[in-house]
């Protein structure tokens, strides 16, 4: 094994590896090169692989000719609701799925799976036109609510609730302790890691969403970033440079987030398949 | 651990923690109730409404009346539907297996990579967290027809996006380049978790050589993952809309449009609610069956 991982051909292997890596993530790379550019400078031929002379104009011109604030604005706000409610839901439910005994728990619990079986595209119409009748289609309400029940995180917390030792509970509960305090006293600390790998993994995917809020929000003011960044194209001329800047600038909160969480993303990746 | 298991005995007097778990089931009711109102206002409710819908004749609002079967009548003799329906298995066989092989392939390198192992790793993943429009601003113009860098590169002159041949490939692509890393870190956790005792005692029983360690040892350990992998892939596919609506809108001439895009065109564009309902109901029983049979034929102990 030894002569395997440190023979001249491993490193080679692992060099081709990293230019693999590069050329995979050029087009982000060319995307964030264009944006840099000054709009002629973009059709150029040959075409120059560093912006030269480098320019913010067109993030300028996006950030003052866009509602990108106020969808960033909306963004933010959706996101952390949904995040925060959805942990909460799941931690409450799972707790109770895994800890209390009551008649007909199995049933809850297959029938909750069942439910997750469906599609959530299949469901759109019926969601959208709920959603009109409650008046809440342009709203946060709108792109929040049917976001908020979420598969992955009850059947997760349920998995490493089970696996808690019972006297750990059985103890405090001895103290008085209720079932709130139990769960946010004692369950809640000792899966800490499990919830930052959700709330991370969570966080991508709720501001991705693109389909819901496509379908629910209709008015510029009240789009999410991934939506709204689809109507600033001009549909006269072209101007690459400003449509890459506006990808860059929406691009930036979750990469952000990745570059910075990196491990828990791995770990939350990890844990929603089931790998623990 | 003998040591633990003498402090944990005291307070776990069997009688006694028995009586505490089965306390008090009235307690579950505030624990379970926020959840399971969402869940049935959101997912149950929905669920039988679209059911109803596909036989009522309603239009986006709801509102219409019950025809019966008529709506599937139709849809079995919609030559769009199953247009469409052909558009969507070709995009399911373009994404699906290789998805999962190049994430696999993808994972094999990143794992053997020492001290820049979170680099290689992070510039597998990194397309993964971007939305999907942004995704797909970039590949229009990365593949843009006159100016594009990779019409440049290889001195072509094709419009990707707009031409009938290329297009749902390139739309493959493009999701493959977006998702794969989602695959890469399933891959590299089921490799890493693969103890590296096994190659050890293979290589002195004498197999030698990487393929037959592959084979016997890699291969079968890592199919749990592999396979679910694969089922996660094919229920994600199948609802493919996202990409195509951003880089083809269907086109050229609904050459990709797909079974979601055909059921928000129906609903939301003309107005046909229960005729889009019954297409959803179509989708769902598609994925449904086939996710079944997958599950079956690949033998997947995950789920």
């Amino acid at each position: 094994m030894k002569t395997l991982t440190s023979s001249p051909l491993a490193w080679v292997s692992r060099a081709l590896t990293i230019l693999l890596g590069c050329v995979w993530i050029f087009p982000l790379y060319w995307a964030i090169n264009t944006s840099l550019m000054a709009e002629p400078n973009t059709v150029m031929r040959p075409p120059s692989f560093i912006p030269r002379p480098p320019t913010l104009e067109e993030f300028d011109f996006i950030i003052n000719h866009s509602q990108i604030i106020r969808w960033y604005f909306n963004s933010v706000v959706t996101t952390l609701a949904v995040v925060i409610f959805v942990l909460l839901l799941s931690l409450m439910g799972a707790y109770a799925l895994s800890q209390v005994r009551f008649r007909g728990k199995k049933a809850l619990y297959i029938f909750i799976l069942a439910g997750f079986m469906i599609p959530y595209a299949t469901n759109v119409i019926p969601l959208y036109m709920l959603m009109v009748k409650l008046k809440m289609s342009n709203t946060y309400w709108g792109i929040i609510l049917p976001q908020l029940v979420n598969p992955i995180a009850v059947v997760i917390y349920k998995q490493f609730f089970d696996q808690m030792p019972l006297e750990m509970s059985d103890a405090a509960k001895m103290d008085g302790a209720g079932e709130f305090r139990v769960l946010f006293r004692i369950f809640v600390p000792l899966n800490l890691a499990i919830t930052w790998a959700l709330a991370i993994i969570l966080s991508i995917w709720t501001w991705n969403n693109f389909f819901w809020p496509y379908i629910i929000e209709n008015t510029t003011p009240m789009m999410t970033i991934p939506v709204g960044i689809t109507q600033t194209q001009s549909s006269y001329g072209v101007h690459f440079g400003r449509d890459m800047a506006t990808a860059v600038l929406a691009a930036i909160p979750t990469v952000v987030l990745y570059v910075v969480f990196q491990r828990r993303v791995a770990q939350g990746v990890a844990i929603t398949s089931g790998i623990k | 651990m003998s040591h633990a298991v003498e402090i944990t005995d005291v307070p776990a007097d069997t009688r006694r923690s028995r009586k505490l778990r089965t306390g008090n089931p009235a307690v579950a009711i505030p624990l379970l109730a926020p959840f399971l109102v969402l869940f049935l206002a959101f997912i149950v409710y929905p669920t039988v409404r679209v059911i109803m819908l596909s036989f009522t004749d309603a239009d986006i609002a709801g509102v219409g009346g019950w025809i019966g079967a008529r709506n599937y009548a139709r849809i079995v003799r919609d030559k769009d539907f199953w247009l469409a329906l052909w558009h969507t298995v070709y995009f399911v066989l373009l994404t699906v297996v290789p998805n999962t092989l190049i994430g696999l392939l993808f994972a094999f390198l990143v794992v053997r990579m020492k001290r820049f192992r979170g680099l290689a790793q992070a510039l597998f993943f990194l397309s993964y967290v971007l939305p999907v429009s942004v995704v797909t601003q970039i590949w229009l113009w990365v593949l843009e027809k006159n100016y594009g860098i990779i019409n440049y590169i290889f001195t072509l002159n094709v419009s990707w996006f707009r031409t009938a041949v290329p297009a749902m490939p390139a739309t493959a692509f493009v999701t493959v380049w977006w998702t794969v890393g989602f695959n890469v870190l399933m891959f590299v956790a089921g490799l890493t978790a693969i103890p590296r005792e096994y190659y050890e005692a293979a290589s002195l029983d004498g197999a030698r050589g990487g393929f037959k360690l592959f084979r016997f040892i890699t291969w079968p350990l890592l199919w749990p993952v592999t396979s679910l992998v694969l089922v996660l892939q094919l229920i994600a596919q199948w609802q493919i809309f996202n990409q195509v609506y951003l880089l083809t809108f269907g086109g050229p001439f609904n050459r990709t449009r797909v079974v979601l895009l055909y059921m928000y065109q129906q609903a939301f564009n003309q107005q046909h609610g229960g005729y889009g309902a019954t297409i959803s109901m179509a989708l769902f029983l598609i994925i449904l069956v086939t996710s079944i049979v997958q599950i079956r034929v690949l033998r997947v102990r995950a789920l």
